[in-house]
């Protein structure tokens, strides 16, 4: 049976899934309601400063027919009185001892910085998240990203903090920054104890056609906000990767950003996140899904053979690598299955306007061919074709050969002019220019009847 | 075995009635449109005799373009809401579509396509008009798919255009003989009134002709002559005791059901004649208006039947019940409908023939010929040089749709011997740009 306790930078929780500070995590109602439905912690929402919020708050990107598949707040932090929201943590752990109440910082003054993590651990926070994140409303009073963007600022806040601070300090980064280890390591100098990412994204989310103004809109107007969800995953794996990767770092990662299920997670945590924070989910979902998380997860370390989280975590970082260590050699070409083809000719029309031109239609059937001497293994027509197992990827080289930009240039074997043998264009086969008019005339009229000469034959009403 | 009770007010009626296809709201038209592949060269286009852009449309109304939706489907087919709700779609555009390879529910297309063309039609906004007029005059014959669609094109060439029907109400068979769970009434009518208000032709109602003086006058007042006059009466079998009160044309009683609905008697026990699919929705109207037995017979096999499949499955789901390789030999019965005597039959060769001895009698109180409909050719005669082909169908042009007078044009039913809605609105549409060439070449 896969243990899924962690004991992530000294805080424990019964399972790596944390509600990330936010309006989730805005009462102890909400928190004891989450514990209670399998929550392993929660990040309490931001405490400080007295704010004030507008309505309305929240953005959403729909994609077809699926809502919120990416998500934006202009909502500032918790605007409930500190006292409040103290009183209350110290219900939740008394009737959670077990479970991993944090609680998320954001105050200015040395001075303030001190007394509010006093007063946090005085409530029986289990730790802390510096939230150095926030892109909207609390940057403009210097708080929030702009402290995330500037790791010497950050560096000293978290020194002041970990002046008074008796338990694991998170320190909570912006993705709003060119390289993210930058912060990281700041962080790290500055004696935090880990690091949680991803914050959310500046963003503007979409724009009302008939008002002229972004969402959300307040009174006809609107700002940039912070964007979550689904649709910021990559961009939260690849900012998780780089700090787990980076040798200055070391530091217990938690993940965020686009966490929804049980897989997210697990890239999350091969990629070397040792805890999870999930917040967009809960508010479209509700908490209750971290049923199917929690079983989720189980059940693939169950099939893996994964005893506890940590055996799981950063197991894929081993083979993220930079480009020029992958091996040139490795050989792919497209292949359709016939018989599970439908003939929708996705794969035709991507490869022959999105790609190389490798894959032919034939009289008389509509199942594309793939040109096997023009594919240049790109993965394109697998990747929109509808079936699946329909169009793979084959390997094509025999194995034996593997070398790497990064070797080829230490053996000084690279091209320095497109002339050259070795370069990849020479052998990239391309079609006449000419060749492209005409065939975007559809064999079918756009909106127009279709074949004026002949009217085509249909099923005729039979009656005797 | 009755599974409907007799409607006896409209809205009874409506419930045993219910569409088919009812109406999609915004959020199944978003989700449903969200599963277009927005296929190359796609099968469902290739598969509609219009043409419609189908992946177009689709994409269309995902992006919430439902104008932009309806410009495409009206630009192919003037029909658009009516071709959505009684088009087969089975066979047509959904029987194309590739997820029926996959073995997924196909798009729902014609769902989806009346929902544009409503939502336009609701918003009353116009999408064409008239074109630059030409001086031209049109007698278009028949308010039907056929003559409508065509006033429509030719009106959008700049011909001026009089329609003659016959009957009271426009759009022909979709009004009067398409089955009432298919389209209702007002929503037939209510696509004639967005195109009439459109284009700007006159209907003249009521105004059947008949006559060789009619014929006369409008070659008189008109350049050219578009007949769209369909089909016409439920041809006769010939049996003795067709003539029993209860002995009716399948053609002629969809007709009364649509026009009274529950006013329509309908027998206890009904037995239909005929295997093609207006046998079908006889037989399943007639169960639907609480006929308390309903016998589906026809002298070949099941698998002879000429209706689609799930035509026939539709009879069925209502509790028709089939009665194969028999043939009716009488209509039983004292000046009343009693029954129908049967010889079974078997087929040899191709060949129907009836097996000696074997006859018997289903009792009944109502028979419902749907046996085929006869060829106008009474007065298809009242025009000179009009030719006709062996079964009694206007020799025409494929291209332009123009007949052996010149002057005369045709399409639809009358043309085709009888086919589908979208076959006529699409030939009449094609006949239109011929008619066009003919007027812009007369001097």
């Amino acid at each position: 049976m896969p243990d899924l306790s962690i004991n992530f930078a000294g805080i424990k929780s019964p399972n790596p899934f944390w509600l990330a500070s936010a309006p989730p995590t805005n009462s102890g109602y909400q928190v004891m309601k989450a514990f209670d439905a399998g929550w392993g912690g929660a990040v309490w929402k931001t405490l400080g400063v007295p704010v004030v919020n507008v309505s309305s708050r929240y953005g959403g990107v729909n994609y077809r027919d699926k809502r919120l598949i990416g998500f934006n707040n202009i909502e500032l932090i918790s605007d409930r009185p500190l006292s409040d929201n103290l009183r209350e943590i110290e219900e939740v752990k008394k009737r959670f001892p077990h479970h991993a109440v944090i609680a998320s910082l954001m105050v200015q003054s040395r001075q303030e910085w001190h007394d509010i993590v006093r007063a946090s651990q005085d409530a029986g926070a289990d730790g802390l998240e510096l939230n150095f994140g926030c892109p909207h409303g609390m940057c403009e009073r210097g708080m929030g990203s702009a402290v995330g963007q500037e790791p010497n600022v950050l560096r000293t806040i978290v020194e002041w903090v970990m002046e008074v601070a008796t338990v694991p300090v998170i320190v909570k980064l912006t993705p709003n920054i060119s390289d993210i280890t930058e912060p990281a390591l700041a962080a790290r100098q500055g004696g935090a104890n880990a690091i949680s990412l991803i914050n959310t994204i500046q963003s503007i989310v979409g724009v009302d056609l008939d008002q002229f103004s972004p969402y959300p809109i307040v009174d006809g107007q609107g700002t940039n906000g912070g964007y979550c969800g689904p649709a910021v995953k990559p961009i939260a794996l690849n900012m998780v990767k780089n700090c787990a990767q980076h040798p200055g770092v070391q530091l217990p990662i938690s993940g965020i950003g686009g966490i929804e299920n049980w897989r997210d997670a697990v890239e999350h945590i091969l990629l070397g996140a040792s805890s999870v924070q999930v917040c967009t989910a809960a508010m479209h979902f509700g908490f209750g899904i971290i049923r199917e998380m929690t079983s989720g997860l189980e059940q693939y370390m169950r099939e893996k053979g994964f005893q506890t989280i940590n055996d799981m975590v950063g197991r894929a970082l081993p083979n993220v690598k930079h480009w020029e260590e992958l091996n040139l050699h490795y050989k792919v070409t497209a292949s359709i299955n016939e018989q599970k083809c439908i003939g929708c000719q996705l794969c035709y029309t991507a490869c022959e306007d999105g790609a190389h031109q490798a894959i032919r239609l034939n009289e008389g059937t509509r199942v594309p061919e793939i040109i096997d001497e023009n594919c240049v293994g790109c993965n394109l027509c697998s990747l929109v074709c509808p079936v699946e197992e329909c169009i793979t990827m084959e390997r094509r080289d025999d194995g034996t050969r593997h070398e790497t930009w990064q070797q080829r240039t230490l053996a000084g074997n690279i091209p320095s002019e497109f002339e050259d043998e070795r370069a990849g264009g020479r052998h990239h086969w391309v079609p006449e220019p000419a060749a492209a008019l005409g065939k975007e005339k559809h064999k079918t009229l756009p909106g127009k009847a279709r074949q004026f000469e002949t009217v085509p034959a249909s099923p005729q009403i039979v009656s005797e | 075995m009755a599974e409907y009770s007799p409607p006896t007010t409209e809205q009874e009626f409506q419930v045993n009635f219910a569409q088919l296809k009812p109406r999609m709201n915004r959020t199944e038209a978003m989700l449903e449109s969200s599963r277009c592949l927005f296929c190359f060269d796609a099968p469902c286009i290739q598969a509609c005799p219009s043409g419609i852009d189908i992946p177009q449309f689709i994409r269309q109304i995902n992006t919430g373009n439902v104008t932009g939706a309806a410009r495409t489907i009206y630009e192919a087919n003037y029909f658009g809401n009516a071709c959505g709700k009684v088009c087969p779609t089975e066979v047509l555009c959904e029987g194309a579509c590739v997820y029926n390879l996959q073995d997924v529910k196909p798009i729902e297309i014609g769902r989806l396509q009346s929902f544009a063309t409503r939502a336009q039609m609701d918003s009353g906004e116009a999408l064409f008009g008239p074109g630059t007029p030409t001086g031209r005059r049109v007698a278009v014959i028949g308010a039907g798919p056929a003559g409508i669609s065509c006033a429509c094109e030719l009106r959008a060439l700049g011909h001026e255009v009089d329609v003659f029907e016959a009957k009271a109400q426009p759009s022909g068979l979709t009004v009067y003989g398409v089955a009432p769970y298919k389209i209702t009434n007002e929503e037939t009518l209510a696509e004639m009134a967005y195109l009439q208000g459109q284009f700007g032709y006159t209907v003249h109602y009521n105004a059947p002709i008949a006559s060789r003086a009619d014929v006369q006058k409008l070659e008189a007042d008109y350049d050219a002559v578009f007949l769209g006059i369909g089909l016409g009466s439920t041809s006769t079998l010939g049996l003795p005791g067709e003539d029993r009160v209860g002995c009716v044309g399948a053609v002629e009683f969809i007709e009364q059901l649509r026009q009274q609905h529950h006013a329509v008697a309908v027998g206890r026990r009904v037995v239909v004649l005929g295997g093609g699919n207006t046998a079908m929705d006889a037989a399943s109207e007639s169960a639907r208006m609480g006929a308390e037995h309903v016998t589906l017979a026809y002298r070949r096999s099941k698998s002879d039947m000429g209706a689609y499949d799930f035509e026939y499955d539709l009879a069925k789901g209502v509790g028709v019940e089939g009665l194969f390789n028999v043939a009716p030999v009488e209509i039983t019965g004292n000046g009343k409908v009693e029954g129908v005597r049967f010889v079974r039959t078997a087929t040899t060769g191709g060949q129907v023939q009836p097996v000696p001895g074997s006859e018997f009698v289903v009792p009944c109180d109502m028979v419902i010929k749907a046996t085929g409909q006869s060829k106008q050719t009474v007065f298809l005669g009242l025009i000179e040089g009009l030719q006709l082909d062996a079964k009694g169908r206007i020799i025409l042009d494929s291209r332009t749709g123009q007949t052996t007078n010149p002057r005369y044009f045709a399409a639809g039913d009358a043309g085709n011997g009888g086919a589908e809605v979208v076959n006529a609105a699409t030939e009449a549409k094609v006949t239109a740009r011929g008619i066009h060439e003919y007027l812009m070449s007369l001097k």
